[in-house]
Protein backbone atom coordinates (compact mmCIF):
# COMPACT_ATOMS: atom_id res chain seq x y z
CA UNK A 1 0.00 0.00 0.00
CA UNK A 2 1.16 3.73 0.84
CA UNK A 3 4.74 3.41 1.66
CA UNK A 4 5.60 3.71 5.21
CA UNK A 5 5.51 7.53 6.69
CA UNK A 6 6.17 8.05 9.83
CA UNK A 7 3.26 10.92 11.10
CA UNK A 8 4.75 11.10 15.24
CA UNK A 9 8.20 10.24 16.30
CA UNK A 10 9.36 11.05 19.71
CA UNK A 11 13.77 10.65 20.74
CA UNK A 12 14.29 10.43 24.53
CA UNK A 13 11.02 12.29 25.65
CA UNK A 14 10.43 13.46 29.16
CA UNK A 15 7.14 14.15 30.19
CA UNK A 16 5.86 15.72 33.06
CA UNK A 17 7.40 18.72 34.95
CA UNK A 18 10.23 19.78 36.28
CA UNK A 19 10.85 18.03 39.44
CA UNK A 20 7.56 15.74 38.38
CA UNK A 21 8.63 13.59 35.99
CA UNK A 22 6.00 11.65 34.71
CA UNK A 23 7.65 8.98 32.65
CA UNK A 24 11.35 9.55 30.69
CA UNK A 25 13.48 8.56 28.12
CA UNK A 26 10.02 7.83 25.30
CA UNK A 27 11.16 6.65 22.02
CA UNK A 28 7.84 6.36 19.85
CA UNK A 29 7.54 6.22 15.97
CA UNK A 30 3.84 5.87 14.68
CA UNK A 31 3.44 5.77 10.85
CA UNK A 32 0.27 6.85 8.41
CA UNK A 33 -2.82 4.55 9.08
CA UNK A 34 -1.27 2.48 12.34
CA UNK A 35 -3.90 1.70 14.98
CA UNK A 36 -2.16 2.55 18.26
CA UNK A 37 -2.96 0.79 21.63
CA UNK A 38 -2.06 3.49 24.79
CA UNK A 39 -2.08 1.25 27.62
CA UNK A 40 -0.98 1.48 31.22
CA UNK A 41 -2.15 1.76 34.70
CA UNK A 42 -4.07 4.80 36.02
CA UNK A 43 -1.98 7.45 36.76
CA UNK A 44 0.87 6.51 34.70
CA UNK A 45 0.69 9.53 32.27
CA UNK A 46 -1.27 8.30 29.25
CA UNK A 47 -3.18 11.15 28.49
CA UNK A 48 0.34 13.16 28.94
CA UNK A 49 1.18 11.66 25.83
CA UNK A 50 -2.10 12.81 24.43
CA UNK A 51 -1.24 16.40 25.82
CA UNK A 52 1.95 16.53 24.35
CA UNK A 53 0.31 15.75 20.95
CA UNK A 54 -2.11 18.76 20.99
CA UNK A 55 0.41 20.94 22.19
CA UNK A 56 -1.14 21.30 25.62
CA UNK A 57 1.67 20.29 27.47
CA UNK A 58 5.68 20.99 26.75
CA UNK A 59 8.25 18.07 27.00
CA UNK A 60 10.83 18.30 30.01
CA UNK A 61 13.43 17.61 27.86
CA UNK A 62 13.50 15.06 24.13
CA UNK A 63 11.74 16.25 21.81
CA UNK A 64 8.13 15.35 20.27
CA UNK A 65 7.11 15.63 16.73
CA UNK A 66 3.78 15.36 14.82
CA UNK A 67 3.59 15.41 10.82
CA UNK A 68 7.70 16.68 11.09
CA UNK A 69 6.48 19.36 13.30
CA UNK A 70 6.85 20.27 16.97
CA UNK A 71 3.30 20.02 18.49
CA UNK A 72 0.98 23.10 18.74
CA UNK A 73 -2.24 24.42 19.68
CA UNK A 74 -4.91 23.91 17.56
CA UNK A 75 -3.38 21.46 14.86
CA UNK A 76 -6.58 21.40 12.27
CA UNK A 77 -5.11 17.54 11.55
CA UNK A 78 -5.88 16.10 14.71
CA UNK A 79 -9.23 14.97 16.06
CA UNK A 80 -9.55 14.42 19.78
CA UNK A 81 -12.01 12.92 22.02
CA UNK A 82 -11.40 13.52 25.14
CA UNK A 83 -11.79 11.22 28.28
CA UNK A 84 -14.84 12.58 30.00
CA UNK A 85 -18.01 12.21 31.81
CA UNK A 86 -21.85 11.44 30.27
CA UNK A 87 -23.65 14.86 29.92
CA UNK A 88 -26.73 14.96 32.77
CA UNK A 89 -30.05 14.98 31.88
CA UNK A 90 -30.47 18.65 31.87
CA UNK A 91 -28.11 19.17 28.84
CA UNK A 92 -31.18 19.30 26.38
CA UNK A 93 -28.67 19.77 22.98
CA UNK A 94 -28.84 17.67 19.98
CA UNK A 95 -26.04 15.73 18.97
CA UNK A 96 -26.10 17.02 15.36
CA UNK A 97 -24.79 20.78 17.06
CA UNK A 98 -22.11 19.04 18.95
CA UNK A 99 -20.74 17.67 15.67
CA UNK A 100 -21.20 20.46 13.19
CA UNK A 101 -19.52 22.90 16.58
CA UNK A 102 -16.61 20.46 15.59
CA UNK A 103 -15.84 22.52 12.58
CA UNK A 104 -17.67 25.37 12.68
CA UNK A 105 -17.02 26.31 16.49
CA UNK A 106 -13.89 27.42 15.83
CA UNK A 107 -15.43 30.40 13.36
CA UNK A 108 -16.51 33.57 14.98
CA UNK A 109 -19.63 35.30 14.12
CA UNK A 110 -23.51 33.52 14.30
CA UNK A 111 -23.06 30.92 11.05
CA UNK A 112 -26.66 30.89 10.48
CA UNK A 113 -26.90 29.67 6.61
CA UNK A 114 -23.94 27.16 6.46
CA UNK A 115 -24.84 24.40 4.36
CA UNK A 116 -21.52 23.19 4.52
CA UNK A 117 -21.29 22.98 7.78
CA UNK A 118 -24.63 21.41 8.22
CA UNK A 119 -23.23 18.64 5.45
CA UNK A 120 -20.01 17.85 7.19
CA UNK A 121 -22.05 16.98 10.37
CA UNK A 122 -24.21 14.57 8.52
CA UNK A 123 -22.09 13.06 6.88
CA UNK A 124 -19.82 12.57 10.24
CA UNK A 125 -22.88 11.05 11.58
CA UNK A 126 -23.84 9.01 9.39
CA UNK A 127 -20.09 7.53 8.63
CA UNK A 128 -20.18 6.66 12.63
CA UNK A 129 -23.81 5.11 12.30
CA UNK A 130 -25.43 7.92 14.09
CA UNK A 131 -27.73 9.49 11.69
CA UNK A 132 -30.51 8.31 13.77
CA UNK A 133 -28.90 10.29 16.76
CA UNK A 134 -28.55 13.23 14.82
CA UNK A 135 -31.65 15.01 16.63
CA UNK A 136 -31.83 13.38 20.14
CA UNK A 137 -30.22 14.98 22.96
CA UNK A 138 -27.38 14.90 24.25
CA UNK A 139 -28.32 14.45 27.62
CA UNK A 140 -30.45 11.07 27.35
CA UNK A 141 -27.67 9.44 24.89
CA UNK A 142 -26.08 6.37 26.51
CA UNK A 143 -22.65 6.10 27.20
CA UNK A 144 -21.70 3.67 23.74
CA UNK A 145 -24.17 6.74 22.07
CA UNK A 146 -22.23 9.28 23.16
CA UNK A 147 -18.90 8.01 22.16
CA UNK A 148 -20.34 7.94 18.36
CA UNK A 149 -21.09 11.09 18.79
CA UNK A 150 -17.75 12.18 20.18
CA UNK A 151 -16.01 10.46 17.43
CA UNK A 152 -18.00 12.25 14.93
CA UNK A 153 -17.47 15.70 16.42
CA UNK A 154 -13.84 14.36 15.85
CA UNK A 155 -14.22 13.72 12.95
CA UNK A 156 -15.72 16.24 11.03
CA UNK A 157 -13.17 18.39 10.53
CA UNK A 158 -11.23 15.34 8.56
CA UNK A 159 -8.60 14.90 10.62
CA UNK A 160 -5.26 12.66 9.70
CA UNK A 161 -5.07 11.88 13.30
CA UNK A 162 -7.58 10.90 15.82
CA UNK A 163 -6.48 10.60 19.34
CA UNK A 164 -9.10 8.79 21.60
CA UNK A 165 -8.49 8.77 25.36
CA UNK A 166 -10.83 5.76 26.93
CA UNK A 167 -13.43 5.87 24.26
CA UNK A 168 -14.33 2.18 25.71
CA UNK A 169 -14.37 3.09 29.63
CA UNK A 170 -17.89 2.57 30.68
CA UNK A 171 -19.12 0.06 28.38
CA UNK A 172 -20.33 -3.78 28.49
CA UNK A 173 -18.55 -6.13 26.44
CA UNK A 174 -20.90 -6.23 23.83
CA UNK A 175 -20.81 -2.32 23.11
CA UNK A 176 -16.92 -2.37 23.47
CA UNK A 177 -16.63 -4.86 20.61
CA UNK A 178 -19.06 -2.53 18.87
CA UNK A 179 -17.51 0.74 19.15
CA UNK A 180 -14.57 -0.73 18.60
CA UNK A 181 -15.19 -2.23 14.88
CA UNK A 182 -16.47 1.21 14.61
CA UNK A 183 -13.47 3.08 15.21
CA UNK A 184 -11.57 0.49 13.34
CA UNK A 185 -13.48 0.85 10.00
CA UNK A 186 -13.63 4.92 10.05
CA UNK A 187 -9.65 4.36 10.42
CA UNK A 188 -9.79 2.00 7.64
CA UNK A 189 -12.52 3.93 5.38
CA UNK A 190 -10.61 7.92 6.28
CA UNK A 191 -7.34 6.70 6.13
CA UNK A 192 -6.56 8.02 10.06
CA UNK A 193 -4.11 7.07 11.67
CA UNK A 194 -5.80 6.44 15.39
CA UNK A 195 -4.14 6.22 18.66
CA UNK A 196 -6.53 4.79 21.67
CA UNK A 197 -6.03 4.80 24.95
CA UNK A 198 -7.51 1.73 27.02
CA UNK A 199 -7.74 0.19 30.15
CA UNK A 200 -7.93 -3.78 28.91
CA UNK A 201 -5.88 -4.68 26.09
CA UNK A 202 -7.64 -7.61 24.85
CA UNK A 203 -10.74 -6.53 22.74
CA UNK A 204 -8.40 -4.68 20.85
CA UNK A 205 -5.90 -7.17 20.19
CA UNK A 206 -7.44 -8.33 16.48
CA UNK A 207 -7.13 -4.88 15.37
CA UNK A 208 -3.54 -3.27 16.68
CA UNK A 209 -0.32 -3.05 14.48
CA UNK A 210 1.58 -1.29 17.56
CA UNK A 211 1.34 -0.90 21.67
CA UNK A 212 2.73 1.76 23.60
CA UNK A 213 3.00 0.83 27.30
CA UNK A 214 3.60 3.25 29.46
CA UNK A 215 4.03 1.97 33.42
CA UNK A 216 6.43 2.88 36.48
CA UNK A 217 7.62 5.84 34.54
CA UNK A 218 8.87 4.42 31.23
CA UNK A 219 7.69 3.95 28.46
CA UNK A 220 7.72 0.52 26.03
CA UNK A 221 6.67 0.40 22.22
CA UNK A 222 6.62 -2.09 19.21
CA UNK A 223 4.31 -4.66 17.99
CA UNK A 224 1.72 -6.59 20.37
CA UNK A 225 4.01 -9.48 19.71
CA UNK A 226 7.05 -7.43 20.86
CA UNK A 227 5.75 -5.12 24.08
CA UNK A 228 3.30 -8.34 25.11
CA UNK A 229 6.10 -10.57 26.71
CA UNK A 230 7.28 -11.52 30.06
CA UNK A 231 10.63 -9.98 29.19
CA UNK A 232 9.67 -6.86 27.45
CA UNK A 233 6.84 -5.92 30.63
CA UNK A 234 9.29 -7.73 33.22
CA UNK A 235 11.61 -4.76 32.10
CA UNK A 236 9.28 -1.90 32.17
CA UNK A 237 7.76 -3.03 35.17
CA UNK A 238 11.11 -3.40 36.95
CA UNK A 239 9.53 -6.69 38.68
CA UNK A 240 9.41 -9.92 37.26
CA UNK A 241 6.04 -10.79 35.40
CA UNK A 242 4.45 -13.23 32.99
CA UNK A 243 2.44 -12.61 30.16
CA UNK A 244 0.12 -15.53 29.66
CA UNK A 245 -2.10 -16.35 26.81
CA UNK A 246 -5.30 -18.49 26.35
CA UNK A 247 -6.45 -20.52 23.31
CA UNK A 248 -8.52 -17.27 21.92
CA UNK A 249 -5.21 -15.18 22.27
CA UNK A 250 -6.41 -13.01 24.99
CA UNK A 251 -3.72 -12.42 27.67
CA UNK A 252 -3.15 -11.70 31.06
CA UNK A 253 -0.35 -10.64 33.38
CA UNK A 254 0.70 -12.38 36.14
CA UNK A 255 3.04 -10.47 39.12
CA UNK A 256 1.35 -6.88 39.12
CA UNK A 257 -1.56 -5.89 41.06
CA UNK A 258 -3.07 -3.38 38.71
CA UNK A 259 -3.15 -6.25 35.99
CA UNK A 260 -3.45 -4.59 32.91
CA UNK A 261 -4.20 -6.76 29.68
CA UNK A 262 -6.18 -9.54 31.92
CA UNK A 263 -10.46 -9.12 32.18
CA UNK A 264 -11.63 -5.64 32.75
CA UNK A 265 -12.16 -5.15 37.04
CA UNK B 1 -46.34 60.49 42.67
CA UNK B 2 -45.98 57.96 40.36
CA UNK B 3 -47.69 55.25 43.30
CA UNK B 4 -50.61 57.70 43.92
CA UNK B 5 -51.35 58.58 40.29
CA UNK B 6 -51.26 54.69 39.52
CA UNK B 7 -53.97 53.87 42.71
CA UNK B 8 -56.25 56.34 41.33
CA UNK B 9 -56.16 54.78 37.96
CA UNK B 10 -56.16 50.85 39.04
CA UNK B 11 -59.78 51.60 39.86
CA UNK B 12 -60.56 52.32 36.18
CA UNK B 13 -59.50 49.13 34.72
CA UNK B 14 -61.34 48.52 31.72
CA UNK B 15 -61.20 44.75 30.75
CA UNK B 16 -60.74 46.27 27.05
CA UNK B 17 -57.02 46.09 26.37
CA UNK B 18 -56.66 48.27 23.85
CA UNK B 19 -58.00 50.97 25.92
CA UNK B 20 -56.00 49.80 28.77
CA UNK B 21 -52.84 49.75 26.68
CA UNK B 22 -53.02 53.21 25.34
CA UNK B 23 -53.98 54.42 29.09
CA UNK B 24 -50.70 53.12 30.25
CA UNK B 25 -48.87 54.52 27.35
CA UNK B 26 -49.58 57.87 28.43
CA UNK B 27 -47.31 58.20 30.85
CA UNK B 28 -44.18 58.52 30.52
CA UNK B 29 -42.50 56.40 32.77
CA UNK B 30 -44.69 53.29 31.74
CA UNK B 31 -43.06 54.36 28.45
CA UNK B 32 -39.39 54.22 29.80
CA UNK B 33 -40.40 51.06 31.94
CA UNK B 34 -41.64 49.07 28.84
CA UNK B 35 -38.50 49.95 26.51
CA UNK B 36 -36.37 49.32 29.19
CA UNK B 37 -37.86 46.28 30.09
CA UNK B 38 -37.55 45.28 26.39
CA UNK B 39 -34.10 45.91 26.25
CA UNK B 40 -33.25 44.01 29.51
CA UNK B 41 -35.16 40.97 28.60
CA UNK B 42 -33.83 40.55 25.41
CA UNK B 43 -30.56 40.42 27.00
CA UNK B 44 -31.19 38.62 29.86
CA UNK B 45 -32.97 35.88 27.68
CA UNK B 46 -29.84 35.39 25.36
CA UNK B 47 -26.94 35.48 28.07
CA UNK B 48 -29.22 33.87 30.52
CA UNK B 49 -28.90 31.01 27.57
CA UNK B 50 -25.39 30.87 28.11
CA UNK B 51 -25.24 30.31 31.89
CA UNK B 52 -27.73 27.61 32.32
CA UNK B 53 -25.75 26.09 29.60
CA UNK B 54 -22.22 27.28 31.58
CA UNK B 55 -23.90 26.03 34.85
CA UNK B 56 -22.61 29.55 35.76
CA UNK B 57 -25.96 30.44 37.33
CA UNK B 58 -24.75 30.70 40.77
CA UNK B 59 -21.76 32.55 39.37
CA UNK B 60 -23.99 34.95 37.79
CA UNK B 61 -26.00 34.90 41.23
CA UNK B 62 -23.26 36.10 42.61
CA UNK B 63 -22.12 38.72 40.63
CA UNK B 64 -25.59 40.81 41.22
CA UNK B 65 -24.66 40.33 45.23
CA UNK B 66 -21.45 41.58 44.24
CA UNK B 67 -23.28 44.56 42.22
CA UNK B 68 -25.46 45.16 45.44
CA UNK B 69 -22.28 46.88 46.80
CA UNK B 70 -21.30 48.71 43.72
CA UNK B 71 -24.65 50.06 43.52
CA UNK B 72 -24.57 51.28 47.19
CA UNK B 73 -20.97 52.56 46.79
CA UNK B 74 -22.40 54.33 44.45
CA UNK B 75 -25.66 55.93 45.75
CA UNK B 76 -23.17 56.76 48.83
CA UNK B 77 -21.20 58.75 47.03
CA UNK B 78 -23.68 60.42 45.03
CA UNK B 79 -23.98 58.76 41.57
CA UNK B 80 -25.70 56.80 39.25
CA UNK B 81 -26.30 53.11 40.94
CA UNK B 82 -25.47 51.90 37.86
CA UNK B 83 -22.03 52.67 37.28
CA UNK B 84 -21.53 51.19 40.75
CA UNK B 85 -22.86 48.16 39.41
CA UNK B 86 -20.85 48.33 36.39
CA UNK B 87 -17.49 48.59 37.92
CA UNK B 88 -18.19 46.08 40.73
CA UNK B 89 -19.87 43.42 38.27
CA UNK B 90 -17.11 43.24 36.19
CA UNK B 91 -14.15 43.47 38.00
CA UNK B 92 -16.47 40.11 39.70
CA UNK B 93 -16.94 38.51 36.72
CA UNK B 94 -12.95 38.77 35.53
CA UNK B 95 -12.36 37.47 39.02
CA UNK B 96 -14.75 34.46 38.71
CA UNK B 97 -13.03 34.20 34.87
CA UNK B 98 -9.72 34.08 35.97
CA UNK B 99 -10.63 31.13 38.82
CA UNK B 100 -10.27 29.17 35.72
CA UNK B 101 -12.36 25.97 34.26
CA UNK B 102 -15.93 25.81 35.34
CA UNK B 103 -16.63 28.91 37.60
CA UNK B 104 -19.40 27.09 38.95
CA UNK B 105 -17.71 24.73 40.56
CA UNK B 106 -16.09 27.30 42.56
CA UNK B 107 -18.81 27.17 44.66
CA UNK B 108 -16.86 27.98 47.95
CA UNK B 109 -14.51 30.84 46.81
CA UNK B 110 -17.23 32.67 45.13
CA UNK B 111 -19.61 32.37 48.26
CA UNK B 112 -17.66 33.47 50.39
CA UNK B 113 -16.42 36.87 48.20
CA UNK B 114 -20.41 37.05 47.87
CA UNK B 115 -20.96 37.67 51.64
CA UNK B 116 -18.06 39.89 52.13
CA UNK B 117 -19.41 42.23 49.47
CA UNK B 118 -23.05 41.58 50.45
CA UNK B 119 -22.25 43.08 53.90
CA UNK B 120 -19.87 45.88 52.59
CA UNK B 121 -23.16 47.33 50.69
CA UNK B 122 -24.97 46.71 53.99
CA UNK B 123 -22.30 49.37 55.56
CA UNK B 124 -22.24 51.98 52.72
CA UNK B 125 -26.33 51.74 52.67
CA UNK B 126 -25.99 52.42 56.65
CA UNK B 127 -23.22 55.44 55.62
CA UNK B 128 -25.92 56.60 53.95
CA UNK B 129 -28.11 59.40 55.15
CA UNK B 130 -31.04 58.87 52.43
CA UNK B 131 -33.90 56.94 52.79
CA UNK B 132 -33.92 53.26 52.35
CA UNK B 133 -36.03 53.58 49.51
CA UNK B 134 -32.37 53.37 47.51
CA UNK B 135 -31.78 49.85 48.89
CA UNK B 136 -34.97 48.57 48.50
CA UNK B 137 -35.27 49.54 44.63
CA UNK B 138 -31.37 48.42 44.20
CA UNK B 139 -32.30 44.89 45.82
CA UNK B 140 -35.72 44.44 44.00
CA UNK B 141 -35.89 46.42 41.31
CA UNK B 142 -37.54 49.60 40.06
CA UNK B 143 -38.74 49.80 36.71
CA UNK B 144 -41.11 52.15 36.92
CA UNK B 145 -39.05 55.05 38.09
CA UNK B 146 -36.75 54.42 35.13
CA UNK B 147 -35.79 57.46 33.18
CA UNK B 148 -35.33 58.69 29.56
CA UNK B 149 -31.33 58.79 30.02
CA UNK B 150 -31.28 55.30 31.80
CA UNK B 151 -33.28 54.06 28.82
CA UNK B 152 -31.00 55.02 26.45
CA UNK B 153 -27.78 53.91 28.27
CA UNK B 154 -29.73 50.36 28.58
CA UNK B 155 -30.13 50.78 24.89
CA UNK B 156 -25.97 51.56 24.26
CA UNK B 157 -25.35 48.91 26.37
CA UNK B 158 -28.02 46.11 24.95
CA UNK B 159 -26.66 46.86 21.68
CA UNK B 160 -23.28 46.58 22.75
CA UNK B 161 -24.07 43.07 24.19
CA UNK B 162 -26.10 41.86 21.25
CA UNK B 163 -22.98 42.78 18.73
CA UNK B 164 -20.38 41.14 21.10
CA UNK B 165 -22.29 38.00 21.36
CA UNK B 166 -23.49 37.28 17.52
CA UNK B 167 -19.30 37.64 17.45
CA UNK B 168 -18.43 35.33 19.96
CA UNK B 169 -21.28 33.18 19.09
CA UNK B 170 -20.38 30.25 17.72
CA UNK B 171 -16.58 30.08 20.10
CA UNK B 172 -18.75 30.17 23.01
CA UNK B 173 -21.28 28.04 22.26
CA UNK B 174 -18.38 25.30 21.58
CA UNK B 175 -16.34 26.16 24.77
CA UNK B 176 -19.20 26.21 27.12
CA UNK B 177 -20.67 22.80 25.70
CA UNK B 178 -17.51 20.86 25.00
CA UNK B 179 -14.49 22.80 26.70
CA UNK B 180 -11.53 20.33 26.29
CA UNK B 181 -11.98 19.63 22.56
CA UNK B 182 -12.11 23.44 22.64
CA UNK B 183 -9.24 23.85 24.01
CA UNK B 184 -7.31 21.41 21.78
CA UNK B 185 -8.44 22.83 19.26
CA UNK B 186 -6.53 26.13 19.80
CA UNK B 187 -9.28 28.00 21.32
CA UNK B 188 -8.86 30.94 23.69
CA UNK B 189 -10.82 29.18 26.02
CA UNK B 190 -10.27 30.98 29.11
CA UNK B 191 -10.47 34.41 27.02
CA UNK B 192 -14.24 33.24 25.96
CA UNK B 193 -14.67 32.77 29.63
CA UNK B 194 -14.11 36.32 30.67
CA UNK B 195 -15.89 37.86 27.78
CA UNK B 196 -18.66 35.94 28.96
CA UNK B 197 -18.24 36.77 32.52
CA UNK B 198 -18.05 40.48 31.30
CA UNK B 199 -21.07 39.87 29.44
CA UNK B 200 -23.22 38.92 32.59
CA UNK B 201 -21.91 41.43 34.78
CA UNK B 202 -23.29 44.38 32.00
CA UNK B 203 -26.36 42.54 31.36
CA UNK B 204 -26.75 42.02 35.45
CA UNK B 205 -26.17 45.58 35.79
CA UNK B 206 -28.90 46.47 33.39
CA UNK B 207 -31.20 44.09 34.15
CA UNK B 208 -31.23 45.44 38.09
CA UNK B 209 -33.07 48.34 37.37
CA UNK B 210 -35.96 46.04 36.21
CA UNK B 211 -35.67 43.19 38.76
CA UNK B 212 -32.90 44.22 41.52
CA UNK B 213 -30.27 42.27 42.37
CA UNK B 214 -32.05 40.16 44.39
CA UNK B 215 -34.63 38.64 41.31
CA UNK B 216 -31.98 38.70 38.76
CA UNK B 217 -32.76 35.07 38.34
CA UNK B 218 -35.86 35.75 37.46
CA UNK B 219 -35.08 37.10 33.64
CA UNK B 220 -31.38 35.74 33.84
CA UNK B 221 -31.86 32.03 34.55
CA UNK B 222 -35.72 30.80 34.56
CA UNK B 223 -36.28 32.02 30.92
CA UNK B 224 -33.49 30.21 29.56
CA UNK B 225 -34.19 27.13 31.84
CA UNK B 226 -37.73 27.35 31.03
CA UNK B 227 -37.13 27.41 27.10
CA UNK B 228 -33.98 24.13 27.28
CA UNK B 229 -36.81 22.21 28.08
CA UNK B 230 -38.82 23.08 24.99
CA UNK B 231 -36.17 23.05 22.25
CA UNK B 232 -32.80 21.22 21.28
CA UNK B 233 -31.18 23.90 19.16
CA UNK B 234 -29.81 26.51 20.67
CA UNK B 235 -31.04 29.21 18.53
CA UNK B 236 -34.72 27.92 19.06
CA UNK B 237 -33.75 27.86 22.66
CA UNK B 238 -32.76 31.24 23.03
CA UNK B 239 -35.72 32.63 20.73
CA UNK B 240 -37.93 30.98 23.26
CA UNK B 241 -36.20 32.52 26.23
CA UNK B 242 -35.93 35.92 24.59
CA UNK B 243 -40.03 35.42 24.40
CA UNK B 244 -40.64 34.18 27.86
CA UNK B 245 -38.41 36.79 29.30
CA UNK B 246 -40.75 39.74 27.24
CA UNK B 247 -43.63 37.92 28.17
CA UNK B 248 -42.65 38.36 31.67
CA UNK B 249 -41.81 41.91 32.07
CA UNK B 250 -44.71 43.01 29.60
CA UNK B 251 -47.60 41.21 31.75
CA UNK B 252 -45.99 41.93 34.61
CA UNK B 253 -45.83 45.96 33.90
CA UNK B 254 -49.47 45.39 32.53
CA UNK B 255 -50.65 44.07 35.88
CA UNK B 256 -47.95 46.15 38.26
CA UNK B 257 -49.78 49.02 36.39
CA UNK B 258 -53.25 48.28 37.27
CA UNK B 259 -52.29 47.19 40.93
CA UNK B 260 -50.61 48.14 43.80
CA UNK B 261 -48.03 45.63 43.88
CA UNK B 262 -44.33 46.00 42.48
CA UNK B 263 -43.44 44.70 38.85
CA UNK B 264 -40.69 42.68 39.98
CA UNK B 265 -43.34 40.37 42.01
CA UNK B 266 -45.33 39.37 39.30
CA UNK B 267 -41.74 39.52 37.03
CA UNK B 268 -41.09 36.60 39.07
CA UNK B 269 -43.94 34.66 39.74
CA UNK B 270 -45.04 34.94 35.42
CA UNK B 271 -41.55 32.67 35.18
CA UNK B 272 -41.47 30.97 37.79
CA UNK B 273 -45.36 30.01 37.26
CA UNK B 274 -43.77 29.10 33.39
CA UNK B 275 -41.26 27.09 34.98
CA UNK B 276 -43.32 24.93 36.79
CA UNK B 277 -45.67 24.42 33.76
CA UNK B 278 -43.48 23.06 31.48
CA UNK B 279 -41.23 21.26 33.74
CA UNK B 280 -44.43 19.36 35.33
CA UNK B 281 -47.07 19.75 32.98
CA UNK B 282 -45.72 19.88 29.29
CA UNK B 283 -44.21 16.36 29.75
CA UNK B 284 -47.72 14.87 30.50
CA UNK B 285 -48.86 16.91 27.59
CA UNK B 286 -46.67 15.45 25.03
CA UNK B 287 -46.85 12.00 26.86
CA UNK B 288 -50.72 12.31 25.99
CA UNK B 289 -49.74 13.18 21.89
CA UNK B 290 -47.40 10.16 21.50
Amino acid sequence: MTTQYEIIAAKDLVAGYPGNIVWRDANLSVNRGEFVAVIGPNGAGKTTLFRLLLGLQQPVSGTIKIFDEAPKRGNPQIGYVPQRHIFDGETNIESFELVRLGSSGKRWGLGVLSKKDREAALNALKDVGASDLAHRSLGVLSGGELQRIFLAEALVSNPSVLLLDEPLSNLDMRRERELLQLIHSVVESRNVTALLIAHNINPLLPYLDKVIYIANGKVATGTPQEVLTSECLSDLFGVHVEVLRDSRGNIAIVGIEDCHGCQPE
Amino acid sequence: MTLTSMNTLSSTFSFNPIVDLQRIFQFAFMQHAFEAGTIVAIVAGIVGYFVVLRRSSFAAHALSHIGFSGAAAAVLIGVNPVYGLLVFTSVGGLGIAALGRRASQRDVQIGTVLAFMLGLGVLFLSLYTGYAEEAYSILFGEVLGVSFSAVLLTLVAGVIILILIAVVYRPLLFASLDEDVAEAKGMPVLMLGVIFMLLVAVATSFAVQVVGVLLIFALMVTPAATAQMLAKRPRQVIVLSVAIALFATYLGLFIGFYTPYPVSFFICSIVFVLYLLVRFVYPKIRALKL
